[in-house]
């Protein structure tokens, strides 16, 4: 396991994909807001709804070691792999595992799949009690603190008080820092990595640009392509083409492809895929398709587009954070321009500006966003030593959780 | 993990020893170019202070967060006005505010997100820097490691007097000072300070408002 090369939700290489046995167990589900449902943003009520998710590692006796992993827009609970439609490796194998930063020896890892998700949670695909077709547009638009709520009640259904740390990278990041907002007092440590505290005007146009090319397709028929059996599978594919250029960096780019053509010595003066690039992200394109659903790509990016947390506190970001007692480390990457290091630095700033407890680091490394979720010797090194550090504070023994339950194994309430 | 005093880091500079001596036990300390955060973790560990750092390298980021030490990433002269006021009982500013573009503007700084602030600096009115000048005619190094006038990162050489009369003209009480000598021994020069100028290499002060 520890020799698989990562298979990013963000970049999946075709190259590196794992060759292994598709595995159609789609991990735990734990049906939620049964007594109460969630009441979103939208003031839509949402109940009761699927929310699936994995652990990895044990929980330990006082349940003081859990973490939650939160994922980006296109990644999914399968932290590790195989992933049980694509087979390959999963998106943070680089971060967790035995003996890793994030060591499952040691600490009790908890991912969930995003409400709005396609993967298990509830989202636009599955059934809509009220009508028995698929949700399609009806689904409610979510935000990333209703996202966070149904992690809260899934944290309540696992009976975890207090997680020793959230971490996430991207939106994933987001989440963390709607976390630390929301719920300081259920969060010993916060580390938002390659986030941003609110979308700018530029990763909104992005996100348009994809959503545009999805609502393109035909076949995306308004949203109701599962009601009539199509797919869009062109606008999806190119949603993802676009977004993935923002996730690398020129020079990533330029350093993995330059100017090289595909399988040929000269132009072909057409439309083929001549460069390698544009193989590489046809390639992306209809990977991601196979594992992805349209709809459930516009409400995520929707959802990260009205991500602003400072908007709910008049527009002070640092009221946010005003007495958390949470302890922050916040990572940026210098080669990423989709959610640059200033971004970061405002978090930093914010939570300077209230003396709260914050740590800060920004990476260097020229492959662009993607960075995160790559090989990132310093970061792990960085990130280990913080939560090593705050493990002592947190009285997290080395070794305490030493039998390991890969897949939840251990989870509580547990079914396929 | 072997323990600051015992790093080979820690006696290539003495003024640090001296800082530590100033920090009252359980009290909140940002140390501000903390570099691989050798002080904070000595404070940390030894003094039980609630510490946070401030370093301009990844590397020494790097080196303090690993090591559990909380640590940004910033600059001293961008980065220090986000604190409230009075945030901490000390900002300690070690041997780097001849190297600030501005140091009134930080000195102030210091003062003011710290109750009390803990400057050491290398004193360019050294007896050596001052016979360098008047027998090389040249610019001494005075203590930068630089290779030579051209990149040297004091932008603002000062001795302990020009220090002294900065204070004074802010209104800044010097609560303590204390002069290290060739040897990184620290000396208890009096009175006006002529003696102190000319054989303290570095000096450390404990400075509060003058209320």
């Amino acid at each position: 396991m520890t020799d698989r090369q990562i298979n990013s939700p963000e970049s999946g290489d075709a190259e590196n994909a794992v060759a292994g046995p598709a595995n159609s167990a789609r991990g735990f589900s734990v049906e939620l807001g049964i007594d109460k449902p969630l009441r979103l943003d939208s003031e839509a009520e949402l109940g009761p709804f699927a929310m699936a998710y994995q652990t990895y590692g044990t929980l330990n006796a006082d349940k003081s070691n859990a973490i939650l992993v939160c994922h980006a827009l296109t990644g999914d609970q399968f932290i590790l792999g195989p992933h049980p439609i694509s087979g390959r490796a999963g998106w943070w194998e680089h971060m967790v595992g035995p003996g890793k930063t994030l060591d499952t020896d040691r600490y009790y890892i908890i991912c969930s799949n995003v409400l709005g998700g396609c993967m298990g949670t509830v989202g636009p695909q599955d059934i809509n009690p009220s009508t028995g077709k698929s949700y399609g547009l009806d689904f409610p638009i979510i935000t990333i603190k209703d996202m966070v709520e149904a992690q809260a009640m899934l944290l309540d259904y696992l009976d975890i008080d207090q997680l020793f740390s959230v971490i996430g990278g991207s939106m994933g990041g987001m989440q963390v820092l709607q976390w630390a907002t929301s719920y300081s007092e259920r969060c010993f440590t916060a580390v938002p990595i390659a986030g941003a505290a609110r979308h700018s005007a530029q990763n909104i146009a992005f996100h348009e640009v994809g959503r545009q090319a999805i609502m393109a397709d035909p076949e995306w028929s308004e949203g109701g392509y599962l009601v009539g059996d199509t797919f869009p599978v062109r606008g999806l594919a190119v949603a993802r083409m676009a977004g993935h250029i923002t996730y690398l960096s020129e020079a990533a780019l330029h350093r993995k492809f330059g100017r090289a053509l595909q399988d040929r010595a000269e132009v072909s003066y057409g439309f083929d895929a001549d460069f390698q690039v544009e193989s590489y992200l046809r390639h992306q394109g209809i990977s991601f398709v196979e594992r992805f659903d349209a709809n459930s790509y516009l409400y995520i990016t929707r959802a990260m587009d009205y991500f602003d947390l400072a908007a709910e506190h008049g527009g002070v970001l640092a009221k946010a954070f005003q007495d958390v007692a949470t302890r922050f480390c916040v990572i940026s990457i210098t080669s990423d321009w989709l959610y640059p290091t200033s971004e970061s630095r405002e978090v930093v700033r914010a939570l300077n500006s209230v003396a709260a407890n914050v740590s800060f680091v920004e990476i260097v490394s020229d492959k662009g966003h993607d960075a995160f979720l790559l090989d990132e010797p310093k970061m792990f090194e960085t990130l280990g030593g913080f939560l090593t550090g705050a493990a002592k504070l947190r009285g997290i023994n080395e070794g305490a959780a030493k039998l390991r339950g890969l897949n939840g194994a251990s989870a509580p309430g547990g079914s396929e | 993990m072997i323990t600051s005093r015992n790093s080979p880091n820690w006696t290539k500079r003495p003024d640090l020893t001296l800082i530590a001596e100033m920090v009252e036990p359980s009290t909140r300390v940002l140390d501000i170019g903390c570099g691989d955060g050798l002080l904070l973790e000595l404070l940390t560990e030894e003094k039980g202070v609630d510490g946070r750092g401030v370093e301009i390298s990844q590397e020494g980021v790097s080196a303090c967060v690993s090591r559990g030490l909380s640590v940004i990433q910033g600059n001293a002269e961008t980065d220090l006005y986000d604190y409230p006021d009075g945030a901490f009982d000390y900002a300690i500013l070690g041997m780097t505010l001849p190297a600030l573009h501005q140091p009134r503007e930080i000195l102030l700084e210091l003062l003011r997100v710290g109750q009390r602030a803990i400057v050491s600096i290398p004193n360019s009115g050294f007896w050596r820097h001052r016979l360098y000048l008047l027998f090389e005619g040249r610019i001494p190094d005075m203590g930068a490691h630089s290779t030579g006038w051209y990149d040297t990162p004091n932008l603002h050489p000062c001795s302990i007097r020009d220090f002294v009369i900065l204070c004074r003209s802010l209104g800044i009480v010097i609560e303590r000072r204390v002069q290290l000598d060739a040897r990184g021994r620290a000396t208890r020069f009096r009175g006006t300070g002529a003696f102190a100028n000319m054989f303290g290499k570095q000096a450390v002060f404990l400075l509060s408002k003058n209320s």
